[in-house]
């Protein structure tokens, strides 16, 4: 088996070198949409979180706290089968539908986000501008996220990280990410190792290079600071 | 709108209380603040000193009582709060300067953003007022580069651009190295001189001698004692005051 390794990769490679390249741009399209949805939600969850009113703010913390603790398989499952049933005037297709449970499920994970970075932003600060005479919208808007920020940044494209990798579990549904276009392959030439060592490959440069970059804008931020 | 009260003192605190838990630290202060006057509040640590002072200006809700300023009950619901902060300077311990904004503009937000200033106006008085404290030079700088007597300055300059009837000073120099705390107490002086009414929370004995009309010794949640400062440093009658005095007079 090993001994066929090298040619079988060869053959892989430059059989189906577009499928590669098309899996790559669906994983990378799935984890964008998702992270910019999981940004816009997360972040109006995250101001849910801390309304003062309570059934707002608990509406929130209960969102998180499910999406949180149930599998995210089980909430790919859940959307890919309720979300036609709900949503009759228009025909989803099933990338939408995995894009949209990819978003719900980011959004609470960037709520957190969000959350640890205003409350990592000193008190001290909300108090000089409140002191001020500067109302809560103004101290937040002016004084609050634009120091949260710093914070939010490198670990929302952390998240982006991870996302990346469980958009691998949309292949579920045969979304056409990464993972689905290797069980396509595999399942064409028989063969399972040399293709996922592809597909590996491919995660593993995302991933690394993508944390590298996470690392030297994070020591940016610090040396602003 | 609050409830207007009548009175003549800038400040009226009426049976004010605080308490975090079950911890009463605040336990029923009835003080007034005259236009002018210049007080120096000293006491033991965790008298409550600054929660008293946080409670002037409602960072701190009290727990029961009222806090009326310039006739409105700022503790009654519906006052706007943020309209009348903006006459009650604050200056912290730690400064609290704003890092993501230089040093001009730490000090025009404020009036720009409530509308009390245009900005080109808001910029030549923060100029004016940099100048006053030394610090014209930094104006473009951001606030990592000072020291912590600039820094505490600034947070002077930056309350005073929103021209406040009244400053309240929380420690304002017990976090600087003893090598700047001399700046710092001279601009609070020369503002004082100028007339400004002032609250000082501080553990500077010499300095609350110089400045104020009136020192208040607070001890457990109470106003245990108060008068001129000859009164209090030179001949305290509360024992609590000469024992706390002996231990900082040292
Ligand atoms: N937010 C809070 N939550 C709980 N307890 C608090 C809070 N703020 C102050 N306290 C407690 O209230 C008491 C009075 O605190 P305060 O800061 O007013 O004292 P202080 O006289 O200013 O002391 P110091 O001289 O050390 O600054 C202390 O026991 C303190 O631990
Ligand atoms: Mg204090």
């Amino acid at each position: 088996m090993f001994a066929n390794m090298l040619p079988n990769l060869g053959k892989v490679l430059s059989r189906y070198y577009g499928l590669f390249a098309q899996g790559l741009m669906y994983t990378l399209l799935l984890s964008a949409i998702t992270v910019l949805g999981g940004v816009v939600l997360g972040s109006l969850l995250a101001l849910m979180r801390r309304s003062k009113y309570k059934p707002v703010s608990v509406f929130a913390v209960a969102y998180v706290e499910v999406v949180r603790g149930t599998p995210l398989l089980l909430q790919l499952y859940f959307f890919y089968f309720l979300l036609p049933e709900l949503v009759t005037f228009v025909v989803l297709s099933k990338f939408v539908s995995i894009c949209i449970a990819l978003v719900f499920n980011s959004a609470a994970y960037v709520c957190e986000i969000v959350r640890a970075g205003i409350e990592a932003v000193d008190p001290g600060q909300t108090e000089a501008a409140r002191s001020l005479g500067l109302s809560s919208r103004q101290t937040m808007r002016r004084i609050v996220l634009p120091q949260a920020v710093r914070n939010i940044l490198p670990a929302l494209c952390n998240e982006f990280v991870a996302v990346i990798k469980e958009t691998s579990l949309a292949s579920t549904f045969f979304v056409g990410d990464l993972m689905t276009q290797y069980r396509t392959i595999s399942g064409n030439m028989f063969l399972v190792i040399e293709p996922l060592l592809v597909v590996g490959v491919i995660y593993f440069i995302l991933t690394f290079s993508l944390s590298k970059a996470i690392a030297k804008l994070e020591r940016h931020l610090k040396a602003a600071d | 709108m609050g409830t207007t009260v009548e009175g003549g003192h800038m400040i009226e605190v009426v049976n004010l209380r605080k308490n975090f838990g079950s911890l009463e630290v605040l336990r029923g202060i009835n003080e007034h603040v005259a236009r002018g006057e210049v007080i120096s509040i000293v006491g033991p640590s965790g008298s409550g000193k600054s929660t008293f002072l946080r409670c002037l200006n409602l960072l701190e809700q009290p727990t029961e009582g009222q806090v009326i300023f310039e006739g409105y009950d700022l503790t009654s619901h519906g006052t706007d709060l943020d309209r009348h902060r903006q006459k009650m300077g604050m200056v912290f311990q730690h400064f609290n300067i704003f890092p993501h904004l230089t040093v001009l503009e730490n000090v025009t937000l404020a009036p720009t953003l409530t509308g009390k200033r245009t900005k080109a106006a808001a910029t030549d008085y923060a100029e004016e007022l940099l100048a006053r404290v030394g610090l014209s030079d930094k104006r473009d700088e951001h606030p990592r580069r000072l020291s912590g007597g600039q820094k505490q300055r600034l947070a002077i300059v930056r309350a005073l651009a929103m021209d406040p009837e009244v400053m309240l000073f929380d420690e304002p120099t017990s976090a600087l190295d003893p090598e700047m705390v001399g700046e710092v107490l001279q601009v609070i002086k020369k503002l004082v001189e100028n007339g400004m009414t002032s609250i000082i929370v501080t553990h500077e004995m010499g300095f609350a001698r110089e400045v104020s009309t009136r020192v208040l010794f607070m001890d457990e949640g109470l106003i245990a004692e108060q008068g001129t400062p000859q009164d209090i440093f030179d001949h305290p009658r509360n024992p609590r005051t000469v024992e706390f005095l002996s231990k900082v007079l040292r």
